[in-house]
């Protein structure tokens, strides 16, 4: 109840500890872990096509998703990041041939481990954009922010409040 | 100390619009390490670079990050103008604002800046953990390998050769020629196929520094650009062909008859045959599938007529093995089944061929001594129809795509008719006339106003037999009516298909291929001939459906790219992979199994110090490792580290924002 009405009020309300709200013009901080060859190039082209996506983004680029160490999701998690979005080649489309389907069921594995210990299951979200795809890009993460926003805050697992 | 220097590019107005540079560069020296942050209009000019030259020298730098546009656009430019000032060009780090900001936030410049700001953290805290890499060289072996014979792999293999490199050419069937060798004439100059073909093809035979292996398939590819190992299956013969003299007795008293695939089974051919006797090499090969000595035991007609005693049923299939350095796939083109097209009567009524069929009627070597004759009744047909667009074009019955050579045999096939019949008449159905080529639309105009031909714009909805014609039923939609053609003979442009086996050779080789079967460039307009694999180069009709004069430039572009890889020595290779260290690693070889390219093998190491007893570890074979790190995500022990992108460089951008 208590969230409900926070909420009506226009404060945001973390999904995962109802104490830990913020104002209503908070904006999230997304960690988006890109693949050079499909992802960050649909990102670069997201830019030179001039297509706007929302700014909350900060793009680490990694040489394929099956780079993603579960450990850079958590640490972002822990330090600035509200979300973290994972991108990579179409199935089938990988760089590396078969890169992207490690990444694809270790990142599963790795997102039923964080619903486990309590987050909601919107935070790491996992997409796949090939170099074409510069609009859908920025469709991805303008839903990711969006959904971002919706769960609110997310403080419950920071270092600082250990 | 880390002594990092920041670089923050205006590009014209590009950034500076949209993002307040000043601030940008003021936010960086906040950062401690950061010993100079300055920013310029153009980086990536001649000034700009000057600049970053001289701050890395005047204040000692130990990284540097660029604040500009994608680092996949100028990555390569600034980590030259490191190397120029003496620094290790990997000490580099660029940070996306362009691409990733600037553009893309155009609305919101305080937004645009904090990102910035971000970005620019996150890549000075990456450079701080940057560490020296150098170049690796791998040794090169000088051999190219091609597969398939056709017009393709010919060219390939005599453009290579005649640069001196050796080359090894395999074709699956017992001569080369491939489909070039059925043609009679080719558009647009009608010059005879065979006569501008043979001559290259014994030039490919008699090549000091070319060994061709026909009637063989490339089965295993091992290996890395420059180091491919191939493993050739030499399909039995049963024919010493160091012996055999290619007289021809033993295909002339061979009792077994069998249909003729070389003439599209419109004639037959012995069980020992050569396809046509301008075969290179010009030895025959027997059929085990048809031949009654090998499937029953009974017969030896054809080792008692031969002289050498070359015959031999006992042989069997032999794997060679080559080691090479790059390979040229060519092989070629299939014809689509116009089977779906019931309507039509396909497989109902004889007198409905297919244009190679027809191509093999009219060719003066062909089984009807060049004169196209009815397959019914054997009698000169005098109207012709013909269709085009037979499977092409057509969503619904065969390919999306337009297979861009039938409109233009299709207008040869009515001059070679009128040459053969003079008092035929063609007819030809079409969606489209595509005559994109040097001097292409002059020859449709040529087969138009010389023969005489009908061209009927519409589609032909159904073929029923009246009498000994066909009856061809159409649109004739330039005067939006149903049009009726009494036919004696109906030839349909079937579609151009990949070859069947290619994707099957696709994962042999470790390339992709697309949903038609065609493999894959690595780049659709700036790298037609190379594939994603390094050292794995197409030519011709493998790639898309071709006209000869394009698949002869694309095959001579992949031996000019052969030739450019064969230049040095040694190859120069990125050193952005994964390194093992034998300290942390526990030996569980989960790496091993993720790797995508077989390049980690394991190794036996002494189990401490000056022991004698051995554990196993993990090895990078160096010159097969792509630096996807794959493997690094998958350690437990955190044995394995990838250049470039190592634990400690990625979570220091996590951790910087």
């Amino acid at each position: 109840m208590e969230t409900e009405v926070k909420k009506a009020q226009g404060t945001m309300v973390s999904a995962e500890n109802p104490d830990i709200t913020a104002p209503a013009d908070w904006q999230p901080v997304i960690m988006g872990i890109l693949c050079n060859w499909c992802s960050y190039a649909g990102s670069d082209l997201t830019g030179t096509s001039r297509i706007q996506y929302p700014p909350n983004i900060r793009i680490i680029r990694v040489p394929c998703s099956s780079r993603v160490d579960p450990w850079f999701i958590i640490k972002s998690l822990q330090t600035a990041a509200d979300g973290v979005l994972i991108s990579g080649c179409h199935p089938g489309d990988c760089h590396y041939i078969s890169g992207n389907y490690y990444a694809r069921r270790r990142f599963l594995v790795t997102k039923k481990l964080l619903n486990f210990i309590g987050y909601h299951e919107n935070r790491v979200q996992f997409s796949w954009v090939s170099a074409a795809e510069g609009p859908k890009f920025a469709k991805v993460v303008a839903k990711v922010t969006e959904d971002i926003k919706q769960l609110g805050p997310l403080h419950r697992y920071k270092k600082e409040n250990f | 100390m880390a002594r990092v220097g920041v670089f923050v590019c205006f590009c014209g107005a590009n950034i500076a619009d949209f993002i307040d540079v000043p601030a940008v560069v003021e936010e960086a020296k906040k950062v401690k390490e950061v010993k100079v942050s300055v920013l310029y209009k153009y980086m990536c000019s001649d000034p700009g670079q000057q600049m970053i030259r001289d701050a890395i020298i005047q204040n000692r730098l130990t990284s540097v990050v660029v604040a500009a546009c994608s680092p996949r656009m100028h990555e390569k430019t600034f980590r030259k103008a490191l190397s120029d000032a003496g620094m290790n060009p990997y000490l580099l780090e660029v940070a996306n604002i362009r691409e990733h900001s600037s553009w893309v936030h155009q609305k919101d410049k305080k937004a645009a800046t904090e990102k910035a700001n971000d970005l620019i953290r996150m890549a000075i805290a990456k450079s701080i953990a940057n560490e020296q890499l150098h170049e690796i060289s791998v040794p090169v072996t000088k051999r190219a390998l091609v597969i398939g014979g056709g017009i393709a792999g010919i060219q390939a293999a005599l453009d290579i050769a005649d640069a001196r490199i050796p080359v090894t050419l395999v074709e699956k069937s017992p001569s080369i020629g491939g489909r070039m060798a059925q043609l009679d004439e080719t558009f647009p100059t009608l010059d005879c196929s065979q006569c501008i073909l043979t001559p290259k093809m014994v030039d490919v035979a008699s090549h000091p520094y070319i060994e061709l292996i026909p009637y063989a398939e490339v089965i295993e590819l091992d290996g890395y650009v420059g180091n491919y190992k191939a493993k050739i299956k030499k399909k039995a013969s049963y024919v010493n062909f160091d012996t055999c003299t290619g007289c021809g007795a033993c295909t002339q008293k061979c009792p077994v008859k069998v249909p003729n695939e070389f003439n599209m089974n419109i004639d037959k051919r012995k069980a020992i045959y050569t396809p046509f006797p301008q075969a290179v090499p010009n030895k025959p090969v027997i059929d085990a599938e048809h031949c009654t000595m090998l499937l029953k035991g009974k017969c030896g007609i054809c080792a008692k007529v031969c002289e050498k005693g070359s015959i031999d049923y006992k042989m069997v299939d032999e794997v060679i093995e080559r080691e090479i350095g790059a390979v040229v796939v060519a092989t070629g083109y299939d014809l689509w089944d116009p089977k779906p097209y019931e309507e039509y009567g396909v497989g109902r009524y004889k007198d409905i061929i297919t244009s190679l069929e027809f191509e093999r009627m009219v060719s003066a070597s062909g089984p009807t001594n060049g004169v196209p004759l009815r397959p019914s009744d054997g009698k000169v047909p005098k109207n012709v129809v013909f269709i085009k667009c037979i499977g092409s074009r057509d969503e619904a019955k065969g390919i999306e795509y337009c297979s861009k050579i039938c409109c233009m045999y299709t207008a040869k096939h009515a001059i070679l008719l009128h040459h053969k019949v003079h008092d035929s008449h063609a007819y030809i159905f079409y969606m489209d006339i595509r005559a994109a080529g040097k001097g292409y639309e002059e020859f449709v105009k040529r087969a138009q106003v010389e023969t005489a031909a009908t061209y009927l714009r519409g589609r032909v909805s159904k073929i029923y037999k009246k009498g000994d014609k066909l009856m061809v039923r159409g649109e004739d939609a330039q005067i939006g009516q149903v049009v009726e053609v009494e036919a004696d003979l109906v030839v349909l442009a079937t579609a151009v298909i990949a070859p069947h086996e290619n994707p099957a050779l696709a994962r042999l080789l470790g390339i992709s291929y697309d949903k038609y079967g065609y493999l894959s460039e690595a780049h659709p307009k700036l790298r037609p001939v190379e594939t994603a694999k390094a050292g794995i180069f197409l030519a011709g009709c493998t790639q898309a459906p071709k006209d000869i004069p394009d698949t002869v430039a694309q095959a001579s572009a992949c031996a000019a790219k052969v030739c450019g890889l064969f230049a040095g020595d040694t190859l120069k290779k990125d050193p952005m992979i994964s390194t093992i260290s034998n300290e942390f690693c526990s030996g569980c070889l989960n790496c091993v199994k993720v790797c995508p390219y077989q390049a980690i093998v394991t190794e036996e190491i002494p189990l401490g110090h000056g022991s004698k007893e051995l554990r196993t570890v993990a090895k990078i074979n160096e010159g097969v490792c792509q630096g996807c790190g794959s493997c690094v995500a998958i350690c437990r022990s955190m044995a394995i580290s990838l250049a470039g992108f190592t634990d400690p460089q990625i979570i220091n951008e996590i951790v910087a924002i």
